[in-house]
């Protein structure tokens, strides 16, 4: 046995997300829950390249070159609008930036 | 040689995410996400994408990741506290992750058989000139869109971050 069944990357991207998940839904701190959002397109760049290895196709690696841009770009945004929030409430928990709430 | 590559990087991948998940100090989190991106990277060069996995290195590793880092310094963020969690997230988020995982996992197992395999050599498309072909014939438009996105996302971020002047 040489080689990997397809399914093993994919699960291992499944994996991968959920834990994405678990970050954005338990963190407070809103920088780590930034990072689980990252978390998160890592894998869904993980499944694309695996399905481009399947098809033979070099398409999806044109989508997950993408996806890293538009990552890029959101992070610079993210971590602008990061760095105004403390700025404006000095205070990186999520749950404190509530104004818009009630 | 495939197998045992392939399971030290996932090994290394799921308890670094498993790391970034569980840490309390965001430095913490940021270096366990670099171990995540560095191992998919190798995982990648594995799946014949060479470009994608300098690209992974550079972008991701390199650039966003020190990106974090330096806000995280510039903030000079703390551990957080543990306290506040609502009672719903603690009795149904674990159980619901896990059966979204399972889920996945079964639609994975169901839909691509084990008669597809991956061994390192076996896809040669992901060169760079490869990738430069498609990205500038097939993929022009989208390719010239994504500028002018870096661009708005420029001049956002300097709009954000500047300091207000009356």
């Amino acid at each position: 046995m040489t080689a990997v069944p397809i399914s093993w990357y994919l699960t291992l991207s499944a994996i991968l997300f959920v834990l994405g998940v678990a970050g954005f839904l338990f963190r407070h701190n809103i920088i780590t829950v930034f990072m689980s959002i990252e978390l998160m397109l890592n894998a869904v760049n993980l499944s694309f390249v695996t399905f481009s290895y399947q098809y033979k196709q070099v398409n999806g690696h044109l989508f997950t070159f993408f996806v890293m841009v538009v990552a890029a770009a959101e992070a610079a945004v993210g971590l602008a609008i990061i760095l105004t929030v403390f700025k404006n409430r000095s205070t990186l928990n999520i749950d404190e930036v509530d104004s818009m709430k009630n | 040689m495939d197998v045992i590559l392939f399971l030290i990087f996932a090994i290394i991948a799921v308890v670094a995410a498993i790391n970034v998940v569980v840490q309390t100090h965001p430095i913490s989190s940021a270096v366990s996400l670099i171990g995540v991106m560095g191992s998919l990277a190798i995982l990648y060069l594995l799946l014949g994408a060479e470009f994608i996995a300098a690209a992974q290195v550079i972008v991701y590793a390199g650039a966003v990741m020190v990106l974090f880092i330096f806000v995280i310094m510039l903030l000079n963020a703390g551990a957080e506290s543990k306290r506040g969690r609502s009672y719903m997230v603690q009795v149904l988020g674990v159980p619901l992750l896990i059966a979204l995982l399972g889920l996945l996992a079964f639609f994975v197992e169901r839909l691509f058989p084990r008669t597809v395999s991956v061994h390192f050599g076996g896809f040669q498309g992901g060169t760079a000139r490869a990738i430069g072909q498609a990205l500038f014939t097939t993929y022009l438009l989208p390719f010239e869109v994504t500028s002018l996105l870096i661009l708005i996302a420029i001049l956002g971020a300097i709009v954000l971050a500047r300091k207000e002047m009356d």
